[in-house]
């Protein structure tokens, strides 16, 4: 060990290595409909979650290390349960479980050696779209309010990319399963990593997700006291199948006007910040929300109060 | 890891609500406060406690596809009414039902924790707990409040749950130092229990209808009311009825008033002939 590391370098250390963990694994994807709040990730494991249900209108998903986003999870699900315990039911928000988590993650991020490798999203459904929420936690406790749709983890800049192009307001159900699928397909593109941009722009053949592939929850405006349903087996079977016939999965990436040169974001590709080396796109501040700080290689310090 | 500043949420080891409420806000408990100081039966403070309201007579029966949970409205403090319309049967869970005899707002608290402890247990594990399972834990809870119930504030439940495994319904009692003892066929608590036991050994059968169970678990508590003075019976002038709930296949559900309306006038108006209810046969024709 060095005998003295300036905070700057230990704190630029530790964003590095968190950004390099979450944009390690899969991405996941939250998007409002007109009934509600859909979320997918795509999870191989049935027993293992990344979505679950935080409260009774509040769900949380999560991308990056798992022990670490299941302890999360379980605190979060404590503070819920304790706030309305203590007072409400109505009192328990996600903007209270929100900023909880920033605290929690703000802290560890500057006082453990090793700062959590996740990020989080809590979603809460109200009884107008209008009042809906959706926030998103970084590793070093940053919070964004996102509106209509998140990706995050993983390549998020590129899923995040075809979700703005086909995202609208008001889809049903099945449309916003279909674009969320097919924002998250472009990831499987049987092209190498290293030519992330030329290899998916232009391959029609992306690999579709099968059920046994997601994991997949909504937060459903119509229902009673508990608006958090998982949807699997034949019911995710059945909205596959939907998705596919309602306006099919969103065409390719179109290939941008001009190639691009290998590694650089082609100039029809929003967002992705200058490093254009996969895997450190700085997933996290690329279509952020309006308290980000951009950051224009990953890994400079951001503050972490942004 | 230990985080400054972060209380005790992260880590958690345990998925029982009421556990980790016992270490990180131990007054939130019901009865809580009274665990840390004791109260002498006959000081002026027990006076206080004879005079919080007590809930009385709930019925339990378990029905064709299913089970029956039914509670009288009445609280009584001393003896005043203090409040004719108290909820005494309530939704623990999807599948199960809790009824609470003893005091008033140390029961409504109970019974908070109880539907908080498994929806927390829920979400925790990402399974719901085996009927026996809620029916231990409420055990656990219970036995946890009998310092308190030493002093004067006692709460005894009744639960009840439907089985999805063997579509069956079931019913546990408790006593003030927990249990559970599970119950067939009906059981009653409270201060009416005694006669409401009474009528149902000769209303009851197996396997009816739910319909025909509720309008039995409804007759005797009206000869609960008939008989103790802490129990209230249909109250036809102000439209306060029993509470009915039932569990089935279905889940929980709570009779609409309309509902229970329609079962209390039929028992009413039956009445009206005959003041103390269907009489049983003598003799068992054979």
């Amino acid at each position: 060990m060095p005998f003295y590391v300036s905070p700057e370098q230990q704190m630029r250390d530790k964003a590095n290595y968190a950004q390099q963990g979450v944009a390690r694994g899969r991405s996941c994807v939250a998007l409002q409909y007109a009934d509600g709040i859909l979320m997918v990730a795509p999870n191989a494991s049935k027993a293992l979650h990344k979505i679950s249900e935080l409260y009774d209108k509040i769900a949380f998903a999560a991308v990056g290390r798992y022990n670490e986003y299941e302890n999360l999870r379980k605190a979060g699900v404590t503070y819920a349960d304790i706030t309305g315990y203590q007072f409400d039911r109505n009192d328990v928000t996600a903007r209270g479980i929100a900023n909880y988590y920033a605290q929690v993650l703000g802290q560890i991020f500057i006082e453990s050696n090793k700062p959590y490798e996740v990020e989080l999203v809590v979603a809460e459904v109200g009884d107008e779209p209008e009042a809906d929420q959706i926030y998103r936690i970084t590793f070093d406790g940053s919070v964004s309010d996102e509106s209509g749709y998140v990706a995050f983890g993983g390549d998020a800049g590129k899923v995040s990319a075809v979700l703005k192009e086909h995202y609208s307001e008001g889809m049903t159900l099945a449309e916003a399963f279909g674009t969320a699928t097919g924002a998250l397909s472009v990831l499987n593109a049987p092209a190498s990593p290293a030519s992330s941009a030329q290899g998916s722009a232009g391959n029609g053949d992306r690999q579709e997700l099968t059920a046994g592939q997601l994991e997949v929850a909504i937060l459903d405006r119509s229902r009673e006291h508990r608006k958090f349903r998982r949807i699997r087996a034949a019911r995710l079977e059945e909205l596959l199948a939907e998705a596919r016939a309602t306006g099919e999965a969103p065409p390719a990436s179109e290939p941008p006007p001009g190639e691009p040169g290998p590694g650089e974001p082609g100039p029809g590709e929003p967002g992705t910040s200058a490093a254009g080396t996969p895997g450190t796109s700085a997933a996290p501040s690329a279509e952020a929300g309006p308290g980000e700080t951009p950051a224009g290689e990953p890994g400079t310090g951001e503050d972490p109060q942004s | 890891m230990a985080v400054k500043g972060s209380p005790e949420f992260l880590g958690r080891e345990t998925s029982s609500f009421t556990d980790f409420l016992a270490a990180y806000a131990p007054d939130l408990l019901p009865g809580g406060g009274l665990r840390t100081t004791g109260v002498m039966r006959g000081s002026a403070a027990a006076g206080v406690i004879d005079s919080l309201p007590h809930a009385t007579t709930l019925v339990a029966a378990i029905c064709e596809r299913g089970v029956v949970l039914t509670g009288d409205r009445r609280a009584t403090a001393g003896s005043m009414i203090s409040k004719r319309d108290v909820e005494k049967v309530f939704r623990s869970d999807e599948y199960s039902a809790i009824g609470m005899a003893g005091t008033a707002s140390v029961g409504l608290d109970f019974v908070r924790l109880f539907q908080v402890e498994l929806e927390h247990y829920e979400k925790m594990e990402g399974r719901p707990l085996s009927l026996e399972g809620k029916a231990n834990r409420l055990a656990t809870m219970i036995r946890g409040n009998l310092m308190a119930a030493m002093q004067g504030l006692i709460v005894v439940p009744l639960f009840a749950g439907y089985e999805e495994e063997t579509g069956q319904g079931r019913i546990f009692s408790y006593d003030v130092a927990g249990g559970p003892y599970e119950e067939h066929r009906f059981y009653s608590i409270g201060s009416g229990s005694v006669f409401a036991r009474g009528a149902m050994k000769k209303l009851y059968a197996d396997d009816m209808s739910v319909r025909d169970t509720v309008l039995a678990c409804v007759q005797s508590l009206y000869d609960a009311a008939d008989d103790d003075s802490a129990t209230g019976g249909p109250d036809m002038t102000r439209r306060i009825f029993p509470v009915i709930a039932t569990v089935t296949e279905d889940g929980y559900r709570r009779m609409s008033d309309a509902e229970s309306e329609e079962y209390a006038r039929q028992v009413v108006e039956s009445r009206m002939s005959t003041p103390d209810g269907p009489t049983a046969p003598l003799r068992n024709s054979n």
